[in-house]
This record gives structure tokens, sequence and C-alpha cells, in this order.
């Protein structure tokens, strides 16, 4: 490998987004010094977040936290619905791949369910559990199961035809089938759909946050705007965004390391 | 009574007008022990066969019997080899052997299954690759797991569906050798589907010809007489072995609107075509 080509790497990698990214913070700063005054400029924003990023995890009060710990109460409560949604929607998911019947009892179920948005799922959890917690967790989940259930069952449903007559010639179990031949054929596209709903559940957290005023990233971002400190909204964004990119990020090394193997 | 027993079976695929019978009348008696040949054109409905006689597939009309009992549903009493190896990726040589064994002889111990793994391993040569997922295989090793899956079940009867077709001309020659030899040594009762007459002569007491779809039909058979065992070198220098090669070619001519056998990979139903092993 020539120096040449390290360089080039270099400037792929670290520099040329480092060149987009300061593009952004100059327009940004051109916006709120000309027509939007209300915008903290670039460097206001850093003076009133330095406190929150340098002492990430200090507690100074219920909402006013370090940005890393917000963060860490908001990845909680996104594990906890995430995790439900996935109990819930691989066996949905299984059934819909392997049973024309269940297909045609549930899907159009699916289909009606499926858009439906976080805003509208969080009073019904609000309702059913009378706890803005559980409420979290139950609207995350019924919104992130969604591309787990199609995935899962276009993964079985895409399983080889020879796999299948392997696992008849030898009569498998139902039970040794799903485990030995169904689920290791649907995993890539199940993991196609853990990711997805991974960054769905993690887009929900914020809008489940700001209505049920939970400490999170999202609360926080809700609290500075009724505080009216702007500078905070940018920062909560910023997080949000690069934790839901490092996320996705996670979820697609393992989902390589998945189809390699 | 034959141990194998086909009666009259057609089978067509689609309905109404668009229907297209391949197999017609199709009828065939397999002793004990025997090894069968069926050499036949393209397309010609050689796997759609196999596959009813292995109970994957059901018969429009006709019978299938294996030792009197009627062959409804596939069974590991009847081992099949399909042409592309049908392994499943995330097992190694060893595990694939080992989900058959396992499941055929729930009785033995653990002790005496793994013995018999390692036995059927050994026997297709592949103990050093034991440990490899088939992306790590060669076609050529890819198809001796399977052989070797298929042996390991025991069966009564073993199903050859152009075992050796999707190999490159070279490791087919060679392997080859290798199948007439676990043919023998595994004594059981084969039938071979093939396109190579030269291979259905090295390996089989008897070949079929198959006619050209669609709705083909079996010729009658021709005993392959040639002494055992038979090695494929000497074999082109046997007067009997030219006879008969020239009698069968001549036979699947009669048969078929092309002008001599072909030995292109044939067509396979649509489900065989996307299910190739993944690189």
């Amino acid at each position: 490998m020539n120096a040449k080509s390290f360089m080039q790497r270099m400037a792929d990698a670290v520099l040329l987004p480092m060149v987009g990214v300061g593009i952004v913070i100059l327009l940004w700063a051109i916006t709120s010094a000309t027509w939007a005054e209300a915008l903290p400029s670039p460097l206001k924003t850093w003076e009133a977040s330095k406190l929150y990023v340098l002492e990430p995890f200090a507690k100074r009060g219920e909402l006013d936290q370090g940005i890393l710990r917000f963060t860490w109460y908001s990845l909680t409560r996104v594990a906890k619905g995430y995790a439900l949604a996935l109990v819930m929607a691989v066996p949905l998911g299984l059934f819909l791949g392997m049973s024309k019947l269940f297909t045609k009892m549930f899907d159009p179920m699916v289909q009606v369910l499926r858009p439906v948005s976080p805003l509208a799922w969080l009073p019904l959890g609000l309702v059913l559990f009378q706890k803005p917690d559980p409420a979290a967790t139950f609207t995350i989940a019924m919104c992130s199961m969604w591309p787990t259930v199609m995935n899962t069952a276009l993964g079985v449903r895409s399983i080889p035809q020879d796999y299948i007559n392997v696992a008849r010639v030898l009569k498998l179990s139902r039970m040794k089938r799903l485990v030995k031949v169904t689920l290791p054929a649907a995993l890539p596209y199940m993991f196609t759909g853990f990711r997805l709903s991974l960054g769905i559940a993690w887009l929900v957290i914020v809008a489940g946050e700001m209505l049920t005023g939970s400490p999170g990233v999202g609360g926080f971002l809700w609290q500075e705007y009724n505080s009216l400190i702007y500078e905070h909204l940018i920062l909560c964004i910023i997080t949000i965004g690069v934790v839901g990119f490092l996320l996705d990020r996670l979820m697609s090394m393992a989902e390589t390391r998945l189809r390699v193997a | 009574m034959a141990f194998i027993e086909v009666r009259g079976v057609c089978k067509g695929y689609g309905a109404g007008a668009a229907r297209s019978e391949v197999l017609r009348d199709i009828d065939l008696d397999i002793e004990r022990g025997e090894i069968v040949a069926i050499v036949g054109y393209s397309g010609a409905g050689k796997t759609t066969l196999v596959s009813m006689i292995a109970g994957l597939l059901r018969p429009d009309s006709g019978t299938i019997t294996m030792d009197g009992k009627p062959v409804t549903t596939p069974s590991p009493e009847r081992g099949v080899v399909f042409q592309n190896y049908s392994l499943l990726p995330w097992l190694t040589v060893y595990e694939s052997v080992a989900l058959a064994v396992d499941q055929v002889f729930p009785e033995r111990s653990a002790k005496e299954r793994q013995a018999h793994v390692e036995r059927f391993v050994a026997m297709v040569n592949l103990t050093p690759a034991r440990n490899k997922r088939p992306s790590e295989l060669s076609g050529g090793m890819r198809q001796r797991v399977a052989l070797a899956r298929a042996l390991a079940m025991e069966p009564e009867l073993l199903l050859l569906d152009e075992p050796l077709g999707a190999l490159d001309a070279l490791t087919r020659a060679t392997l080859q050798g290798e199948l007439a030899r676990i043919c023998s040594e595994s004594g059981a009762t084969i039938l071979l589907i093939t396109n190579d007459v030269d291979e259905g002569l090295l390996l089989a007491d008897r070949i079929i010809p198959l006619g050209v779809g669609p709705a083909a039909k079996l010729g009658d058979s021709i005993a392959v007489t040639l002494a055992r065992p038979r090695d494929k070198k000497a074999l082109n220098h046997e007067p009997e072995f030219a006879r008969l090669r020239g009698q069968i070619i001549a036979d699947l001519i009669s048969r078929g609107p092309r002008r001599r056998p072909v030995v292109a990979k044939p067509a396979a139903p649509a489900w065989v075509a996307t299910a190739e092993v993944a690189q």
C-alpha cells in the first residue's frame, strides 16, 4: 500500500466529512446572524451547552443533568421497548411466514396497524398502564415491531425449496425444523428487520419523552424549549442524531458479521 | 414383486389449457441391491421422476410403491442426492452429516452416532475438511458432503439426481470413479439419473433411456454386463462398452428430436434454479 492511497483514504474518511460539517456550521452561523435571530449561533450554542457536554454524567437536578446521563435514560427506555417489540415481532413474523392461513387472517391487521404514529399509541398506553414509563415502553414496542415482523415473515417465505426438501426427507420435527432450518435461513432477513426496528425505536423515544415529560434526551429537549433555552434544542438534536447513527452502525456491523458467518 | 414399483405414473404442471405433461405412463421396477441408471435428455422430467419416487412430489396418476407400501411422503428410507447439493450453508461437513444421523438413529448413543458420522465423512474423503462450511468447499467437495449425508442415513434406496451434473468435466471424471467405489461399498439399491451415457455404463447394472419431453416415456432397459470393478480408462478399450454405448445413444437419438444426447446442464424445475448454494 503506498502513501498516496493512504492519504486518499484519510481524506475520504475524515477530511471530506469535516469539510461538510464545516459548511453546515457556516450556513448555520450565517442564518442565525441574518434572518433568523431567534436561532442561537454555533458559538452561543457551544457556550450554553459546554456544561452539559464537559460534565456529561453530572446530576444537578431531575431535569438538569449531563447529556450522556440523559442519553443513558433514553437508551434504557428504548432497550425495554425494543426488547418487548422483538419478543412480540419474531413469533408473529414466523407465523406469518410459515402459515398461509395465518397470513390471510392477520396480514390486513398488520398493514393497518403498521402506519399508526407514536403520537397515537402513547395516549392509549397511558390509559392502559396509568403511568408514563410503561406507556412509553408500550409505544416504542408498538411502533418499532413492524419491520421485524415483515422481514421475519419475508425471510421465512424466502427459504429455498431445497432446504425445505432436506427437512422433509429427514422428517425433522416442527421444533427441530424451526431451530435447524427455518431460523438460520431467515436470520439475515431478520437482522435487517432488527436494524430498522431499532431505528424506529430511537425515533419514537423523543416523542414519548416529550409527551410524558420523562427525563431523557427528548424530555430535556421539550423542557428547554419551554424554558426558552434554545441552545439546548440544538444540543439535543445533535445528540439524538449521533446516537441514532451509532446504533445503526452497530447493528449493521453485527449484520455484516452474520452474513459472512 | 419388485422392491420399487412405479406403475402408470403421469405428472404435469399447470392446469387446463396451460397444462404441460412432463411424464406419461412411467413404469419402472427396481430390484433390491440393483443399481439402475436412467439416461435422458435435458428437461425430460428426470428430476420430477426422482422427486416423485422420493415422495417430495405426488404423481397426478399412477402409483409408486416401495416394498409393497405406497410412497406418499418423503422418508429417510429413501435418501436423495440432488444435483445442486442442497447443503445448509450454516452447517459444517460434520454437522450436515450429524443432522441426518441424529435424526435417523435417535436410539443410538451419542458416541455411536459420532463414530457413524466420522465413518461416512471418511468414506467420502472429507475428514480433513470436516469443520468447513459449504462456502469454503469446492463443488466436488460439496457434492461429496451431500453424498455422505445421504449414505449415512443408510437408506434402503438411494436416489442420485445428476449427482455430478453441476461439476466441471475433470472433477466429474474423478468423482465418477469414487462414486462407483462408494456405491459398491454401500451395497444400497441405487437409482441414478444422468445425462451422461458413460457415467451410466460405469455405475449401473441396467440402463433405461428416457425419451424427450413433453410427455416423456421410458424405453426398454438395457443390461450392462461389464465386469466389476469397472475402470474408466480400461473401459474405453472394451468392445462390449463401445457396443452398449452405441446401442444406448442410438436408442436416445431415435427417441428425441436432436441429433445426440445433450450433455449440458438440464433444465430443472423452477425451485431448483432459485436454490443455488451461496458462494
